[in-house]
This record gives structure tokens, sequence and C-alpha cells, in this order.
């Protein structure tokens, strides 16, 4: 089987158009449940046709619901993991999903059902992981659209609930709502005026957590966090979430300050730091994702505070999810490595910024700022 | 330039003090400052606490009484080591069978044991759910022997006993 991405719905991207609110600082916002079928054993000690069972189930009933009428069925174990992790690096499948840790490999009948703006996956550390994901900051949207499919998928198959309990989840962590909301934020403003660190302890002390880019375990790059719930059991679906979006509507208005501060302070610093970046991206020859990921926030700044006029949210948004090493040799349509692949990203990068600044800015870079 | 402090290795971090009116500041490399405690936006974002979130469960799971050993799952046959090891329960029975040591990690990972969010209703109330789900299982237990897979057939037929 080859995974074709034109056949999924929205090619499984249409967070990444920024029409969401706060789009320049929040880039997306996820919601996710975690369900369990009741009588079976959870995902890790489950056999094989334990969990083809799941599957049927899940895409049996995922078929009778509005929203994944349609949706297609993806089987990661019958992908190559190169396609896999295409499914990783847009952020539709968790890491331990598409068995791209060193242990284990993908395990069978690993699978994800994607519609237009849901999903759920499918054997993951839990029978069903429903998730939403939406442009911008739209916690609550999320949450309203994924709570319809939870209640219709609910009817049909029979989760396992105890009364004091809740949900119950493979991982106690999860336990109650099995409800983790997050947003995708790029908070550089915070990280140059070295606020970041007070901000990030402040967020541990109300009960929020922060992850980088592709969520548990993995490391902050370019500025962006993964900002969401720590707990899930003791309170209420509406508590959690509206818990974090007063706490992230508090971290996007420090993020303001800072930029505010920055811009006051030293206007020509950061102008000549954002049209550095926006000059490295155009003009180079041979870009690392890190090194990519860096510039991109460099130019989302600069953006974000009218410095840059030349590049669009939207194309940061896809330089951000294409420029990764998989989509990179999706887009070569072959295996690559050094020096090939950054090479390659490099060039994809200057054509994307050279059609925005035809289109939006005219001229080209601008000889001076102001 | 070199660290204030060792004047040996490199300073990484620079640490600018307001006291008493006076700012003095301080360039440090990474050992020194770690050593006066001070944690950098960087160093925090370095270790993110996220590897200690990822690895809570499993703490968590350490943090239960060692010496403790309670009967094994009686679905799945998980023990309480497992969990202790793993961090991931074997089942939804699991939750009954180690009841009061989960209600005591809940309240310490949670705050609290009790759920109060939505409250689930089974389909099993009607009935006409039930049948559609008999058939369900009736038509994995017919595969299920036609694929010789006895013991799935016979898990199979135990629930359509009790769904009976």
């Amino acid at each position: 089987m080859t995974l074709d991405l034109s056949l999924l719905p929205d090619g499984g991207i249409g967070w990444a158009d920024a029409s969401g609110p706060e789009g320049q600082i929040v880039l997306s916002s996820r919601v996710r449940l975690a369900r369990n079928l009741q009588g079976l054993p959870f995902t890790v000690r489950a056999r094989d046709d334990h969990r083809e069972a799941v599957l049927e189930q899940v895409v049996k009933a995922g078929r009778s619901t509005r929203h994944l009428a349609d949706a297609a069925v993806v089987r990661l174990d019958r992908l190559e993991r190169s396609e896999r992790q295409l499914l990783y690096e847009r952020h539709l499948v968790s890491r331990e999903l598409a068995g791209l840790d060193a242990a284990g490999g993908v395990r069978p009948a690993s699978a994800l059902l994607l519609g237009e703006t849901l999903g759920v996956m499918v054997n993951e550390e839990d029978h069903l992981r429903l998730q939403s994901l939406r442009s911008g900051f739209a916690v609550s949207e999320a949450y309203a659209e994924l709570d319809q499919l939870d209640s219709e998928l609910g009817r049909q198959l029979c989760f396992a609930f105890h009364p004091e309990f809740g949900y119950l989840t493979a991982c106690p962590t999860n336990a109650g709502t099995g409800l983790r909301a997050s947003v995708l934020i790029h908070l550089p403003g915070l990280v140059l005026t070295k606020e970041i660190g007070k901000v990030l302890q402040g967020l541990s002390q109300v009960g929020l957590t922060f992850r980088g880019l592709y969520g548990e375990g993995s490391e902050v790059v370019g500025n962006f966090f993964q900002l969401s719930n720590q707990t899930t059991l003791g309170k209420s679906e509406e508590e959690l979430l509206d818990h974090l979006v007063r706490i992230v509507r508090q971290v996007i208005e420090y993020e303001r300050l800072a930029r505010e501060k920055l811009l006051s302070d030293a206007p020509n610093v950061v102008e000549d730091k954002v049209w550095r970046a926006y000059g490295l991206l155009r003009y180079a020859r041979s870009l690392s994702f890190e090194e990519t990921m860096n510039l991109l926030s460099g130019v989302r700044l600069g953006v974000a505070l009218n410095l840059i006029n030349e590049v669009g949210v939207y194309t940061l948004n896809k330089l951000m999810i294409f420029t990764q090493p998989a989509h990179v040799a999706h887009l070569s349509g072959r295996q690559l490595s050094d020096p090939e692949l950054p090479m390659l990203r490099a060039e994809y990068v200057r054509r994307l910024l050279e059609e925005d600044a035809r289109r939006l800015g005219g001229e080209g870079p601008r000889a001076t700022g102001k | 330039m070199q660290c204030d402090n060792c004047g040996e290795r490199p300073a990484a971090v620079h640490l600018t003090q307001i006291v008493k009116n006076s700012v003095t500041t301080l360039h440090l490399c990474e050992v020194c400052a770690a050593e006066k405690g001070v944690q950098t936006g960087a160093s925090i974002a370095k270790f993110p606490l996220s590897d200690f979130l990822a690895s809570m469960g499993k703490e968590a799971a350490g943090a239960l009484p060692s010496g403790v050993e309670s009967e094994p799952c009686g679905f799945c046959g998980a023990r309480l080591s497992d969990f202790r090891e793993t961090g991931r329960l074997g089942c939804p029975h699991c939750y009954a069978t180690f009841e009061t040591h989960l209600r005591d990690l809940l309240r310490r990972l949670h705050g609290s044991s009790q759920h109060v969010g939505e409250a689930y209703l089974p389909p099993d109330a009607g009935l006409a759910d039930r049948r559609r789900r008999l058939n369900e299982l009736r038509d994995q237990l017919r595969r299920a022997v036609e694929a010789e897979n006895f013991e799935l057939a016979a898990e199979l037929r135990d629930r359509i006993r009790i769904l009976e």
C-alpha cells in the first residue's frame, strides 16, 4: 500500500492556512480524547487479533458518524517507514503510532481515520485517540466538534468507564476526562527578552505543561512551544479548557508586551535580525531543518511586527511542514541523504519565498527598512 | 570571554543582577552557573518539563510501595509489578483489581480521584444496540472459529453469554 497524500481530506494540513484567531502567534489548537473499548486489553498488552478487532469496530462505528462517514482509513502497519514519517511530520499521528522509535517499530493494526477536521488514531497507547486540529487559537471550537464525534462513537462502541475514575486509560496520567488540549504557540519575544524561563516555570505552577514542536519528549526548536493541560481528572472538560484558554490568553499578552519592548528598546537590532533571517532563507543554498526552523521563527516575527511584507503567514506555516526531512524527500520523489537533502530544502524554501515576494512585495527586499 | 568564577571555561551565561540600585553583571560558564543555581531560559528549554512528564506515569508507578504485590488482574493477568515497570496498566479491569493503589496514585497525579466530567452511558442500555452488538460478536466468533483461533473464540463466547 502506498500513501497518496492528495487523497487525504485537506492533505491533513487545513490548520496551516493561518485563518484562525491570533494566527500570527498561535499556529494551531489541538484537543484529544483518550478512549478504550470495554472487554479488551489495552493496546500494549493486546494480542494482534485483539487489535484487529478494535480497528474493525472503530472503522465500522466511524462510518455511521457525521464527521467520519467519508474518513480515509490509513493502516500504518502497511506503509513504508518514509510514509509513516510523512504523517508524523504532519502531526496527524504520534511517534509511537507511526512506530518511528528505535525500539519496536509499527504495531499490527495501527491505523488513522482521518476526516476533514477530525481524526482518530487507532491502537495507539489507548484504543482510540480522537483528535481535532484547528488553525489559530480555537480550543473551544476544536473541542465542540470532537465532543460530538465522541458522543456518536460512544453510542456505537462500548467505552471503558468507571463511576469514580471516569474514562479508563492505559496510563493513569490520562484517566478521567482523557482530555488533553494544547496550542502550538510562537514565543520569540519572550525568548529574546529572556522572560521565557519565568513564564514556563509559572505555567507548571498553574497546572499547565509545555513541550516541543512534536509533543511529548520533543525539543523546543524555532521558539515554538506546545502548551497543554497537565491533569485530566477531578475537573470537568469545560473547566480544563477554560483554564487553558485563560492562561494561554495571558501568555499571548506577555508575548505581545515583549515584542513591543523589543521594538521600542532595540528597533535596529530587531529589524536587522529578522531581515538577516529572511535573507538567509531567501538565498542560502543549503539548510538544515533546525536552522530553517530558527530562521522561519525570525521571519515570522518580522511579519508579525510589520517589518517584512513580502511573505505571508500561510507560506511560513507551509514551510514548517514541507521542509521536514520526509517531506523534502517526498517532494523530490526519492530517498535523500546529506548533502542532497539540505540543498533541496534550500531550493524549495527559495522557490516559495520568491513566489510570495513576487505576489506580495513586487520589488523584493527593500534597501532600507524605513 | 572567560568565566568570572573559575576563569577557565568560556562564559556562556550572562547574569545581570540589580542589588540596592547598582547593576552587576556576572559572566559564568555553564558549570559554574549550574553550581550557583542560575537557571536560564535556554537550560530550561533544553530539559523540558515534558521529559519529566513523559516519565511521570512511570515515576508515579515507581512510587507505589515496592514491597506490595497483589493478585494479578483476573482479566488480563497484569500484576502491580508490571505496572511499576512500564507505567501502563493492562486493561480496564486493572482499575478495579488495583483500586486502592490506583486511587492514591490518581490523587497524587491529578489532585483528585473523582471524575466530575462527562458521565458516559454505555450503549448496552438500549435493547436495539445490544442486539446489534450481539450480532457483531457472533460474526466475530464465526470468523474466529473459521480461522481456528480458539482462544479468541472462547473469549467471544463468554462475552456473548454475558450480553445474552
